[in-house]
């Protein structure tokens, strides 16, 4: 018989990490996918923030893959993800999350995958009963289903709770060696990885889907409310994870950097946008996304990005505003009070 | 063996990974690709893609804050 290979999400968690192992025990040949969304927390925020620049910057897929001693595939979804964040068929989670679409989207995605590239079968790191949406009992033949995996799907951590698979059946698995997790107790996972050796993995508190954070999740929409479509591309979503974000006038929003590793990030898109820094006393790098952007609505900014700088408590600060085309204008404001900066303002 | 020239700055982790890998894929076993960032978790993601990719890692340096690793494409 020839080995029999599968692919395996994953996410660079401990679960994913861990089915991926119990399989390949088993003789089967396993590769790693993973898929880029645009929203994916890793290493993003630490990349820009200079303050985090000292921090390990890993990649947790890729250091799975590599403690596991497999080929990983990484895949930009970007452009089709945005139909699963724009209509998920299932609904959003607490936030702007669609987990269960989101789980059948990257499923779909790895059986497209796996027909191309000869592989057998799809190995996910789900457990039942662990995550409310994505992995309830009842959702998980809704997910195998609808993805169109069906018995090509396999939950090594939870096969035992589940129907017989493909590769359970046709024996390229044996469903005896397969686990029983259950629920959103992490014990058994942590003893498996333990019996496996891995002491360093990641447990991201908010999972690894900014998706999920209230707080960007507001920011998304926001940006819809304000445009005349529910649309993205990926350069929003980048700069909705940097800069503090406020909206003084429903036409226009500023970004304003917190410190120097967002206002260099941010320099890359001065050509995008107008830009605004204070050239009298040091301060940020500010952004003004919208549109049909006034004078008077760049003085009002200058006065808000002149609050943020050194200068803020002065009588008057420069600021100097850059158009994209290049034009550039100096204003002399009085630092916007404290007082007068609508809590309503800040997104 | 053939040299090629990558320009992955100005964008985040993982994309400079995915564009190396997408690259990777289209040459020959033994061409060198050398891939310029500015994102410094490339210096860290990319050597790693190598290595469990089947590639090899012939230099890296920093220039200002530009990272620059030349890879030799492997028989994977």
């Amino acid at each position: 018989m020839t080995q029999p290979k599968a692919i395996s999400l994953i996410s660079g968690g401990l679960d994913s990490m861990l089915a991926t192992k119990v399989v390949m025990d088993q003789g089967v040949h396993v590769e790693g996918i993973n898929f880029f969304t645009g929203f994916c927390v890793e290493g993003h925020t630490h990349a820009i923030r200079k303050r985090d620049q000292k921090k390990e910057k890993r990649n947790n897929a890729l250091w799975c893959a590599e403690q596991l001693g497999i080929k990983l595939h990484i895949v930009d979804v970007i452009d089709e993800y945005k139909d699963v964040l724009l209509n998920p068929k299932h609904g959003y989670g607490a936030n702007l999350n669609p987990c269960q679409d989101c789980k059948t989207f990257m499923i779909r995605k790895a059986l497209e995958w796996i027909e191309k590239n000869g592989f057998d079968f799809i190995i996910t790191g789900e457990v039942v009963g662990q995550r409310p949406m994505s992995q309830r009992k009842d959702l998980m033949p809704v997910i195998a289903h609808e993805s169109g995996a069906g018995e090509r799907l396999l939950r090594p951590l939870s096969a035992i709770n589940l129907p017989e698979t493909l590769p359970e059946r046709e024996g390229w698995v044996r469903h005896d060696e397969l686990l029983g997790f259950n629920g959103r107790n992490r014990k058994p996972q942590m003893a498996l990885a333990a019996q496996y050796g891995f002491t360093d993995y990641a447990t991201p508190a908010g999972g690894c889907c900014f998706l999920t954070d209230e707080k960007y999740s507001k920011k998304v929409v926001d940006m819809w409310e304000h445009r005349s479509s529910r649309d993205y591309e990926l350069d929003d979503i980048m700069l909705l994870k940097v800069g503090r974000h406020i909206r003084p006038r429903p036409n226009f929003k500023m970004i304003i950097g917190r410190e120097e590793g967002e206002n260099k990030f941010m320099e890359g898109y001065r050509r995008q946008f107008i830009s605004l820094h204070t050239t009298s006393h040091n301060g940020p790098l500010v952004l003004l996304d919208g549109k049909d952007i006034s004078t008077d609505d760049v003085e009002l900014a200058s006065r808000i990005a002149a609050r943020f700088g050194q200068g803020r408590s002065a009588d008057s600060v420069t600021v100097q505003a850059v158009w994209p085309e290049g034009e550039t204008r100096d204003f002399a404001v009085s630092p916007m009070p404290v007082h007068e900066i609508d809590e309503s303002w800040y997104v | 063996m053939s040299q090629h020239k990558l320009d992955a700055r100005r964008i985040l982790c993982p994309l400079p990974v995915i564009r190396t890998q997408d690259k990777a894929a289209t040459l020959k076993a033994g061409d060198q690709l050398t891939v310029t960032c500015t994102d410094p978790g490339a210096l860290n993601d990319i050597p790693a893609w190598c290595r469990i990719n089947g590639h090899k890692v012939i230099h890296t340096e920093q220039q200002g804050d530009e990272v620059i690793i030349t890879l030799e494409v492997g028989d994977a």
